[in-house]
């Protein structure tokens, strides 16, 4: 099969960029592992729902357009947004990548359904292919979950739990960890705290307004970090930062340094990254504020650290059934036979132009800090494809 | 604006060890020799770093003993108070070069560093009490032109990138043995 331009992944990114190609007249094809949206169908928890509001999940050829647009997308209702959006999409499902390699004429890649020939390639296969699960040693006896595995809490051991992370993931499951019954355990590393809803409206709605998300990807102090930011504490519908899940009874502890002996053994600096991240809460506040023109709104409660958090857990002592690691995701590239990755394996990319007629969408910060969300693909498409297509006169 | 902080130094090494990880590898080594009773003798000059040896301007010498409640002569302070004096040391270093880093102008950087300790761990009077320190904390006193949200955060980076605050926060393997 020839093509000029070769999509890989039909997920929001993959759906966008064919919206541009086709717009651009450029003849392509999506290659699509599984079915379109295949990670949001099968790579979720039960209660998972989207952080941003309804409002803001657009995407080229579908906007929400339901009765609630404050309310927050269930994995259902995103399926059913990327499915509108992938109406006219030339995708082909079931394809799975399985090498991409240079060729005299752009790429060939090797796929589940034969090759496929393109000029140019747009990495669009998502920013949370593998969670990442640090080396420890940890006791038989304990079970280990990742986002990957973990459904619901009754599927979990009875027992205590220790949820590894305090991001969006971590401090979502917490939550519904210790509602089940279980007494959890969290240990909290660099985090980003956010209120749901600030001065009455979203958080995310003065993230979208102030320009906060339009920030771009060349104009940052320092874009590595941005692009290493962990998920805000953020939930659907309501505040869920840490001085939450301590009213509901969670433990916080500090990060998780090692295991050693059986025992987790936790940072004692606790306070500090709570104390920087309330710092930061307050200095995105103010920006708000300075945005709105206004005097200062509302300001939260600083983090509540208990007194003297507990810096070892016997892993064996069977207060602890099973770890949840809550720790990240990273992307998979092992499939791409092309030296654009660095050492530690992230994509090497200006603004999602990697070079020779290759190019990746769908990761955070990609060309603003708004690329994180489904919200932020439609600019960027336009740009990178915008680029791709003048590559190819 | 200056707090004698080569910030930029600082931040020319950043970039070029990013891509010479190797030459970032440093060992810092103190020598030490028994005198009489629990005093001791510590001596640090050398040092390995940017791939070479390297050396202070000057050998410094620390006297370490107990004090005379531990019945002991008081020659030099405890050693667990030298953690004291690393990390007071380390979190002012880090306060002054965020500083300049900020454009903060420091007039005055002080602080006490309290360190609580149960010292029946040590004695072995009860094996549930551990031997170091039940907690630390440091309390800095400030004056800068900057809003007291700028002077926590001075004080809050500072921790997120001071090698003493992380050696004493999480656990380090560590190996003696005997020559």
């Amino acid at each position: 099969m020839y093509v000029t331009t070769a999509v890989i992944g039909a997920g929001h990114a993959g759906l966008a960029a064919s919206h541009l190609l086709t717009a651009a007249s450029v003849d392509h094809v999506v290659l699509e592992r599984g079915e379109v949206a295949n990670s949001w169908r099968h790579e979720r928890w039960d209660s998972l729902r989207l952080l941003t509001p309804n409002w803001l999940n657009r995407l080229p050829g579908a906007a929400y357009e339901g009765p609630d647009p404050d309310g927050y997308a269930d994995m259902s209702e995103v399926v059913d947004l990327l499915e509108r959006s992938a109406k006219d999409v030339p995708v082909r499902t079931g394809v799975n990548v399985a090498s991409v390699r240079r060729s005299p004429e752009g790429y060939t890649l090797t796929t589940s359904e034969g090759p496929v020939h393109a000029r140019t390639v747009v990495i669009a296969s998502g920013a949370c292919n593998r969670p990442v699960v640090p080396a420890f040693d940890v006791p038989p006896g304990v079970e280990q979950v990742t986002p990957f595995d973990y459904r619901n809490p009754s599927r979990l051991p009875d027992g205590g739990v220790l949820v590894v992370g305090a991001s969006a993931t971590g401090v979502q499951l917490a939550a519904e960890i210790q509602r089940s019954g279980r007494p959890v355990v969290l240990s909290v590393g660099e985090h980003v705290r956010l209120p749901r809803v600030y001065r009455g409206r979203d958080v995310l709605w003065w993230m979208h307004h102030a320009g906060v998300w339009a920030q771009r990807y060349d104009e940052l102090d320092d874009l590595t970090r941005a692009r290493r930011l962990p998920s805000p504490q953020l939930v659907a519908g309501s505040t869920l930062d840490l001085n939450t899940l301590t009213s509901m009874g969670v433990e916080l502890v500090g990060r998780l340094s090692a295991i050693r002996d059986g025992a987790a053994l936790f940072s004692g600096g606790l306070r500090n990254v709570a104390a920087l991240a309330d710092l930061k809460l307050n200095r995105l506040l103010d920006t708000f504020d300075e945005w709105a023109g206004t005097a200062p709104g509302e300001r939260h409660e600083p983090t509540r650290v208990p007194e003297s958090a507990r810096w070892r857990l016997d892993l064996r002592s069977g207060e602890i059934g099973s770890i949840v690691w809550a720790t990240g995701f990273r992307p998979d590239y092992s499939w791409l036979d092309v030296p654009v990755v660095d050492a530690k394996g992230v994509l090497v990319h200006d603004g999602g132009v990697v070079g020779d007629g290759l190019y990746a969408l769908g990761l955070p910060v990609l060309r603003r800090r708004g690329s994180t969300f489904i919200c932020g693909i439609e600019d960027d498409a336009r740009d990178v494809i915008g680029h791709l297509v003048q590559g190819l006169r | 604006m200056s707090n004698g902080v080569n910030v930029q130094a600082l931040l020319d090494a950043r970039e070029v060890l990013k891509g010479a990880p190797e030459a970032a590898q440093f060992t810092w080594r103190a020598s030490s020799k028994w005198q009489h009773g629990v005093h001791s003798t510590t001596k640090i000059q050398k040092f390995f770093g940017l791939g070479q040896e390297q050396s202070h301007k000057s050998e410094s010498v620390f006297e370490a003993d107990h004090p005379e409640v531990f019945a002991a002569e008081d020659n030099g302070v405890t050693p667990i108070e030298y953690l004291l004096v690393g990390l007071a040391a380390c979190l002012t270093a880090g306060v002054a070069s965020v500083a300049q880093n900020r454009g903060i102008t420091l007039n005055s950087v002080e602080s006490v560093v309290e360190g609580n300790h149960d010292i029946r761990g040590i004695l072995g009077a009860d094996s549930d009490v551990r031997n170091g320190f039940n907690d630390i904390k440091v309390t800095f006193t400030i004056d800068a032109d900057a809003s007291p949200a700028d002077i926590e955060a001075l004080v809050a980076q500072s921790q997120k990138r001071s090698a003493v605050f992380d050696a004493l926060t999480n656990p380090t393997n560590v190996t003696v043995e005997v020559a």
